[in-house]
Parts: structure tokens; sequence; C-alpha cells
């Protein structure tokens, strides 16, 4: 799977999950960068069917919705949509 | 699957096009140009990748027949206007927002996730009774007679232009 990493301030264990052609999921990609946190992100439309069913099944468990952007905070808190508030809040921006 | 580059001119003329059928069916773009281009950018890729203008916000399957329902403009646009001021993509929204006077936010998905649009796939309803009870209102536009069938008028009739308050219940 094409999991890209971006470095900064280690907040534990943070993984987007996001569609390349979705402006909410760049806009959330943007403000983790200005927050200066250390993340992980994969566009999941770029992945081969198997690798996107498989990561598909893996954020249905954290939102049943199964929509773009979802965040994922050390495997258990889960911030979906670009609620720029909330996610300023989860890394203390 | 690559990232299929779309030109700047099929941009262009994409964005123009959907301006002008938006104001045509009384409907308002976000005033963000650049945040317009990069969704028009995916619609235009999701054409070339999958065959059909697929949301540029939602995953598509590369199935036609299961993603008619979010081919843009999506089932969900008007319904989303109505409650939110803003279609999931925020590519449309509503003039309060446009002119300032609604924040414009991300908003949550409306639609049903991919167990619920399986299920509902194997229990396709049958054709109903004539005289059942219709499963949406029909609004008719005083002004020009305009019918449409859905939970509430629309904001703004797409034939006459006239405002929502001129729709009447029909049936």
């Amino acid at each position: 799977m094409i999991v890209e990493h971006v470095n900064g301030k280690d907040k534990g264990n943070v993984m987007l999950y996001a569609l390349s052609t979705c402006q909410w999921c760049a806009k959330t990609k943007v403000l983790l960068g200005e927050l200066g946190v250390s993340f992980d992100y994969v566009f999941v439309d770029l992945l081969e069917s198997q690798e996107q069913d498989e990561t598909m099944d893996a954020i249905e468990r954290v939102n049943p919705k199964g929509s773009f952007p979802t965040l994922v905070i050390n495997g258990t808190r889960c911030i979906v949509g670009f609620r720029e508030q909330e996610i300023r809040e989860a890394f203390g921006g | 699957m690559t990232t299929l580059d779309v030109s700047e001119t099929e941009i262009n003329e994409a964005c123009a096009k959907l301006k002008r059928d938006a104001v045509a069916g009384g409907y308002v773009l976000n005033s963000d140009t650049g945040f317009v281009e990069r969704l028009v950018s995916g619609i235009l890729t999701n054409e070339r990748r999958y065959g059909y203008p697929a949301c540029p916000c939602r995953l598509a399957s590369g199935k036609k027949e299961d993603d008619l329902d979010i081919c843009c403009p999506c089932d969900y646009r008007d319904p989303d206007l109505d409650e939110y001021g803003a279609c999931y993509c925020a590519l449309y929204v509503t003039r309060a927002v446009h002119e300032g006077q609604q924040a414009l936010t991300s908003i949550p998905e409306r639609r049903p996730g991919r167990a619920l649009r399986r299920a509902k796939l194997q229990t396709q309803p049958t054709a109903t009774h004539p005289l059942a009870p219709l499963p949406y209102p029909v609004w008719r536009c005083k002004v020009c007679g305009y019918l449409c069938a859905r939970d509430q008028p629309p904001g703004i009739c797409p034939v006459c232009k006239a405002t929502k308050e001129r729709f009447e219940r029909f049936m």
C-alpha cells in the first residue's frame, strides 16, 4: 500500500485516509502540515482493488459510512470530515 | 491506478459550462474559484478513470450502475443544500452561503455506507400500485406549473426562477 509519511512533531500514530480528488481531504492534509504534526496518509482512490477493499474495511471499523477524509489518531480516535476546530484541539493547536 | 492529468483548458471549459448550467438551473457555485477548479479537475479525472463523472469527494466503485447516485450533480445535492447550505463537496452552495450570511463547513455524508447500499441492491422495490401512497410529495410552481417530486421544493424554480415560497403542495 502506498502510504506517504509527513515528518513533524510526534503526536502518536496519525493516519489520514483521503481521496486524491477530494478538496476537504486536501484541506485536512494542509492543516496537519500547518500544525506540524507527524502523520501518514493514503489516497484510497489510487489503491489497487484488493488493497482498496481492505483499506475500506479498516476505515469502516472506525467510520461506518466509509467517507473521506477519515483521520485516525492512535487507532482509536476518529475525526470524520474537515472539522478544523476538532483537529486543532486534538493536536493542541 | 494512476492520476490522469487534466489540462488547464479542459478545466476552464468545464468550469464555464458548469457555471452556465448552474445559473440556468437556479443553482449557485462556491465563490472560491480555485476550490471549484480543483473539484472540477477531480470530476474530469474521475470521468477518465471510471467513464462517468463520479463525485470527487466520494470513492467510486468503477461500476456506473452502482454509482448513478454520486454522478455530479449527485442525488444528495439538493437535500444537502436545504439542510446544510452546501453540497457534500461544497461545489454547490446556497445564496446565503455565497453571500456570506451562512458559514461553509464540511458536512456529514448523506449517502448510505457500502453495506447498506449492497443490502438495498438485493431488495429492489417492485412496482407499486398507482394508488399507493407516493414515496415523495409533489410540488407545483404556481408561476409556471413545473412539477417535482422531492422532500422540499427547490430553492428556485429551474424553469422560471420563481423562489421556493411560490411552490404549493400538489399531491
